[in-house]
């Protein structure tokens, strides 16, 4: 989705250099420095839940940046008009009306997939990363700014989560995107007639927690300036 | 020029550099203990970590060695090649070379690929970080094929060698700061992982597993299995092994496992060192008493008829529990380790005894999880830090209490 709003604003030609620096860096750097799951660690509970295959964890990816993109946006322009008391509520229904949005959607069209999902689609409005940028961004900042921000940080939630998923999926089921690629574990093809066997511990949630771990422990070590003081 | 001076020319030669710590390893392993108090006022003895741990090495080598006549007997017993023994621990038909050769064969690789793996994961961490390679590994390398079936397959042990010892141990900060025993985290993730591997009644007797393939192929031999008492217990069905097979250990069974009588053994060995804790020993006994007595009390009260799935391992005579499956092993050689155990007294009674507790229960009610004892001792690890701290501020609460009484 990212792309396809880098092409509209080519075509803009705008005032104001629209991609400036500053901005770009609101879309990159929840990509990496400031990932939303490895550094600021929210979103944790959906990561666990839904990626033990690649297929649900790009469509939770997808959803995750439909509804941030919008959200931030739609929250961004009523800023000035919500009052402080009640804005809690005012986003909740905003993030309500999107997930509802995005379920129906894929009730309409994926329905297997949306079977799949199944709980995990409504959870979205629970996201740590929704709410949280809604109220420590886009209530403070303009609408293009906002949308920026809600893509790349629902973006860095998503390449986490396919990130994930590849492992997970690989190595406890021998699949990607549901293909044998490593053979077939029944008739013995491939990888397995070497005797080799699926991880079923990959499947389960706690080794979706360890791998988010061996991220974090491996982007730290690349980059120290995000080991944090204690 | 001797050995130790080639090493210790070695040592110089490379003091300062990246690979240091790999080449002072074998310096330290054969020659020089690791540090010991040298100042202070402290009670001081001679024992390093490497002397304790050689003490539990030692204390495990009985084991050993009957695990690998034991998977021999068992092998060719289930193949029909010798009938069962009968007068146990002195007879020559269980002392037999021939029983030997298959152990050695099946038990020596999981013996090298622990070691190989695990220190060379340690080696390189050393390396990464820069520190001293640690003695930490020496007891769960050993402990480590002890506890698995003999069949694992090499590269399974390898991959679960790997992932406990990297995630149980070192993003901890290496030997003496983990929260789980390595040794148990390596068993936990083949369990989970593979558990066709590590349950069921093909797994425990060495060929079971290629001769079902075999028949799968269309050859006409008979199945081998091998149930241990555990998994028939679960299943409802009859025992076929006296009270004195268990206890010697004349059952299938992890590697290493079976023998209470030579567990005991190397627990009174560790006792008499002071290496092993025998409060947490006894009190993990206690717990498993317990427990059973509880089950065998519903069993005896009617609460349960005998259609029920739990009928069987419930009304299993209390202190057999201690004789079965991997409890003796565990208590005494996981259980007591110094680093992940409970520190205070009064935390080892309560430490220990909630790992017999919830051993016998797990066995008992999660058929599926039939070595209680495994899952118990990592939950406890988990606890310990608590129980300490709660006994240490009961502690404080205590004396603060007597100072006002003096001061009042």
């Amino acid at each position: 989705m990212a792309e396809v709003t880098e092409e509209k604003v080519k075509v803009k030609e705008p005032k104001e250099p629209l991609f400036s620096k500053k901005n770009k860096k609101l879309l990159s750097d929840p990509l990496a420095d400031n990932n939303p799951i490895t550094i600021q660690v929210l979103g944790i509970c959906s990561a666990l839940a839904i990626t033990a295959q690649l297929k649900p964890s790009i469509v939770m990816a997808i959803s995750v940046i439909f509804v941030l993109g919008i959200g931030n946006v739609v929250i961004s322009l009523m800023r000035n008009i919500i009052p402080s008391k009640i804005r809690i509520i005012v986003q909740l229904v905003v993030v309500a009306a999107l997930v509802i949005v995005v379920d129906q959607v894929l009730k309409a069209f994926a329905y297997t997939l949306s079977k799949e999902l199944s709980v995990f689609i409504g959870l979205i409005i629970t996201n740590c990363i929704i709410m949280g940028r809604f109220e420590a961004f886009a209530l403070g900042n303009g609408p293009w700014k906002s949308f920026l921000d809600g893509i790349g940080n629902a973006a860095g939630y998503g390449v986490l989560l396919v990130i994930v998923a590849f492992f997970r999926e690989l190595l406890g089921s021998g699949t990607l995107f549901g293909a044998k690629v490593l053979g077939d574990p029944i008739e013995k093809t491939g990888l397995y007639a070497l005797g080799y066997e699926n991880n079923g511990f990959m499947v389960l949630a706690p080794m979706a927690l360890i791998t988010v771990g061996i991220i974090i422990w491996i982007q730290r070590s690349r980059n120290k300036a995000l080991i944090e003081d204690h | 020029m001797g050995l130790k001076d080639k090493l210790h020319k070695l040592k110089l030669k490379y003091k300062g550099k990246k690979m240091a710590p790999a080449f002072n390893a074998i310096h330290t392993f054969l020659y020089l203990p690791n540090e010991t108090t040298h100042s202070g006022s402290h009670v001081r003895g001679a024992d390093d970590l490497k002397r304790t741990m050689n003490t539990v090495i030692m204390a495990l080598l009985p084991c050993l060695i009957f695990g690998m006549f034991n998977a021999g007997y068992q092998h060719h017993l289930a193949t029909g090649e010798i009938e069962a023994v009968a007068n146990g621990f002195f007879s020559v038909g269980f002392w037999s070379i021939d029983n030997l050769v298959v152990g050695l064969w099946k038990v020596l690789p999981l013996v090298a690929i622990s070691y190989g793996v695990g220190l060379g994961v340690e080696f390189l961490f050393a390396v990464i970080k820069g520190h001293e390679v640690e003695e930490g590994y020496l007891v769960t390398g050993m402990l480590v094929p002890l506890i698995v079936p003999i069949d694992t397959p090499l590269w399974m042990l390898a991959v679960a060698v790997i992932f406990g010892v990297v995630i149980g141990k070192e993003v901890f900060g290496g030997t003496g700061m983990n929260i789980l025993n390595p040794a148990l985290t390596i068993r936990a993730f083949l369990f989970f992982a593979y558990p066709t591997w590590m349950s069921g009644d093909k797994v425990w007797v060495h060929g079971a597993v290629e001769r079902a393939n075999e028949i799968a192929s269309g050859a006409q031999l008979d199945a081998i299995s091998g149930e241990t008492v555990l998994g028939s217990l679960a299943q409802g069905k009859e025992i076929s092994y006296s009270v004195a097979d268990m206890f010697l250990g004349f059952i299938p069974g992890s590697v290493g496992e079976t023998s209470a009588l030579l567990i005991l053994l190397g627990g009174l060995f560790l006792i008499f060192t002071k290496i092993g804790s025998w409060r947490i020993m006894a009190s993990a006994v206690l717990g498993a008493l317990a427990m059973g007595l509880i089950f065998n009390g519903v069993v005896n009260a009617g609460w349960i008829s005998e259609g029920s799935k739990f009928y069987s391992l419930m009304s299993t005579e209390f202190w057999h529990h201690l004789i079965i499956g991997g409890f003796a092993f565990g208590v005494v050689f996981m259980a007591t380790d110094p680093v992940t155990a409970s520190q205070t007294n009064k935390g080892k009674w309560i430490y220990g005894f909630l790992i017999g507790f919830i051993s016998i229960l797990i066995r008992v009610f999660n058929p599926a999880y039939p070595e209680g004892v495994m899952l118990a001792i990592l939950l406890m690890n988990v606890f310990a830090p608590t129980i300490d701290h709660y006994v240490v501020q009961g502690n404080i609460k205590k004396r603060m209490k007597r100072l006002k009484l003096k001061t009042a």
